[in-house]
């Protein structure tokens, strides 16, 4: 589905990405784990076109996409979730649902239909605010709306930024629980968290950025059976030291 | 049948990206904890962050067994200890040991790649196994463990030797899969012969062996008299353990682990890397190990790369069965034998020359070492107590050493073959 090789990408003159190869297969969870200032955004907005890559290669269902510009991306089918939501407030639940249809925007009506009546059956609570302001819907509600609209371009990949940051712990298993639910649905999903204990529980496999570099990569239980992954990300108390 | 046909049916460009990515986690945890390599990189300044090809492996450092033994015990752990939950030893001696460790997610992948050739043999769940390899500090007996074990199979931990027992654990417990070295299969074939027992009335289905060079002919007739399907397997302790390598039904040369290791090919004198498909020594690059990841282990092992796709379906690429040694181990009932090992010896033992030579044969299934020693005229033609003492002493003292009895014999000075002034130190009478 997406394969990354030797990608280097930064800001002016700072390198942010020094060298990432990564590759999501179909119908996988894969997971990017790294502290603050790692790249793991970065990479993400390199994937998605709008940060340019200064090296390497991403290839997405076969074909090279690291010259293309971001709208066009999003036509191949990689969508973004982007970190903090990033609803638009002052639509309605509905219009940020049929917005992020855009790109399927040949579609007939009654498959647009289709497709709200799909994320409002995947999201019940976005049915019941359907008429109201996003911006005035919760937090975790808001997470909720940002997955429905990247949905709704029926991607090939979806890209979660950081899905659980600011949510409360009840609204955060939640969100875990759609995301799991999304791999049933067949969907391939790059997840980017913070929380690596929970994001490892529903991935299938994971990788560890540091300043820039995957240090690790595995299947999600071998990685939390890693203890460097242990002390550096999962808060596993060192005492025996 | 796959054990995990996700990854050994996968399509090699796929593989390749897979290997591309474990490659360079690997270089950058190898840089960062262990600083035998740090050192090497930068001898030969080396940028563990600038690879981006595996085409360019060949600029990476080899690894040999003399860089093992310098670094003993501990030295080229990429883990702290207390990560490490596992510790093997290579058949080698004090001072020339090598200690090779293992993680939790180290021991997982092992047993993993162990089901693989187990299942690709035939072994499954309904069967029955005899695990004859030595159990303790020699990666065989518990690594085929834990495989049998995660392929939910019934595994009989018997260990090696006792062959009597082992035939009648074998038939009691109606043992279907035996797992040993090829030459002990054949010593338990050749009993049950004497003890008169018909194998076709054993459950045996299957035979995983490994451990030591043998040919077809060999594979012919353990399974003319056991009656069973033979399979060979690969690997060794310095890599993981068996496991690294193992034939499939097709029985024409042994899947390699290409997602865990990567191999290659070389020219042991030049050690450039020959043309696909040409013999050379086979080098090993671990790329999931944890605690002991290893850059181009140069194996000494002789072997080709099959690069013909195998019909069983497979995605990983065969080596055909080992050939032979670039150096002068020798590979005795199981144990490696370095003559230098002997030399040593010798050396320290008063009334000896410092010139031997080992013999090796195969009496009946089993190997036979013999050591002729020159020794002094004076020793040789008056004192038969002290020649007595002498071969006494050589004899404890080489199988504290090598862990295995060994024959003495004295000889007269300079009755011993010399060519060009340089003795042959082995001869190896085994027709393998």
């Amino acid at each position: 589905m997406l394969r990354i090789k030797n990608l280097e990408a930064g800001y002016g003159k700072l390198r942010v990405l020094k060298r990432i190869s990564l590759h999501v297969n179909p119908g996988e969870i894969v997971t990017l784990i790294g502290a603050n200032g790692a790249g793991k955004t970065t990479l993400l907005s390199t994937i998605t076109g709008l940060v340019r890559a200064t090296a390497g290669e991403i290839v997405l269902k076969g074909q090279n996409i690291e010259t293309l510009k971001a709208e066009k991306i999003v036509f191949r089918g990689c969508s973004l979730v982007p970190e903090g939501r990033q609803v638009f407030a002052t639509m309605s639940v509905r219009e940020n649902l049929v917005l992020g249809s855009y790109v399927q925007h040949r579609q007939g009506k009654e498959q647009l239909r289709e497709g709200i009546e799909y994320i409002y059956d995947l999201f019940p609570v976005l049915r019941e605010r359907k008429a109201q302001l996003a911006g005035t819907l919760s937090g975790g509600e808001q997470q909720m709306l940002a997955m429905g609209r990247a949905l709704m371009a029926k991607p090939a990949l979806i890209m979660l930024d950081e899905p659980s940051t600011g949510l409360a712990p009840l609204v955060v298993k939640n969100i875990f629980r759609i995301i799991e639910r999304l791999r049933e649905e067949g969907n391939t999903v790059l997840l980017i968290e913070q929380n690596a204990k929970a994001a490892l529980k529903v991935a299938d496999r994971g990788y560890v950025l540091e300043t820039g570099k995957i240090i690790l990569e595995g299947q999600a239980d071998e990685l939390l059976a890693n203890r460097d992954v242990q002390r550096a990300y999962l808060g596993r108390d060192v005492k025996e030291n | 049948m796959y054990w995990d046909e996700k990854n050994e049916c996968m399509p090699r460009e796929d593989l390749g990206q897979l290997q591309l990515e474990r490659l360079q986690s690997t270089l950058y945890r190898v840089a960062t904890h262990v600083p035998f390599y740090r050192q090497k990189f930068k001898e030969l300044k080396v940028d563990p962050d600038g690879f981006r090809s595996l085409s360019e492996l060949t600029s990476l450092p080899f690894t040999t067994k003399q860089d093992l033994r310098d670094n003993y015990p501990y030295g080229l752990f990429a883990v702290p200890l207390r990560d490490v939950v596992r510790v093997h030893s290579s058949s080698g001696t004090t001072g020339q040991a090598t200690v090779v460790g293992y993680t939790q997610n180290d021991l997982k992948t092992w047993a993993n790649l162990i089901a693989r050739i187990l299942t690709a043999t035939g072994v499954t769940n309904d069967d029955v196994v005899q695990i004859a390899f030595g159990y303790g500090l020699f990666t065989g007996g518990f690594g085929m463990h834990y495989g049998a074990e995660r392929v939910g199979a019934s595994v009989i931990p018997i260990s090696s030797g006792n062959t009597k027992r082992q035939i009648q654990i074998m038939q009691d417990f109606r043992t279907t899969a035996l797992i040993c070295t090829p030459s002990y299969a054949l010593v338990l074939a050749d009993a049950m012969q004497e003890l008169g027992i018909n194998t076709s009335s054993l459950s045996l289905k299957y035979g995983l062996f490994g451990g030591e060079p043998w040919s077809e002919a060999m594979r012919q007739e353990i399974q003319n008299k056991l009656g069973i399907i033979a399979t060979d397997n690969y690997g060794l302790s310095e890599i993981m353990g068996p496991g690294v390598a193992g034939e499939c039904r097709e029985c024409s040369g042994l899947h390699l682990a290409e997602d865990h290791f990567l191999f290659e090919v070389i020219n042991p004198e030049t050690l450039d890397p020959v043309r696909p498909g040409e013999i050379g020594e086979l080098v090993i690059t671990t790329l999931t190990k944890e605690a002991f990841p290893v850059i181009r282990y140069r194996t000494r092992d002789l072997t080709r790369i099959i690069e013909e796709p195998c019909p069983c379906g497979r995605t990983l690429r065969r080596m055909q069965r080992v050939l032979g040694r670039t150096d002068d181990m020798l590979i005795v009932k199981g144990v490696n034998v370095y003559p230098s090992q002997i030399e040593h010896i010798l050396f320290e033992i008063e009334g000896t020359r410092p010139h031997y030579q080992i013999v090796v044969e195969r009496e009946g299934r089993l190997d036979k070492i013999t050591v002729l020693v020159e020794v002094v005229e004076s020793i040789f033609f008056d004192e038969m107590k002290k020649q007595r003492e002498i071969i006494e002493t050589i004899k404890r003292q080489l199988a504290s050493e090598l862990g295995i009895g060994v024959e003495v014999k004295l000889v007269e000075e300079k009755t011993l073959e010399r060519s060009d002034g340089k003795a042959k130190r082995v001869v190896d009478k085994r027709k393998l």
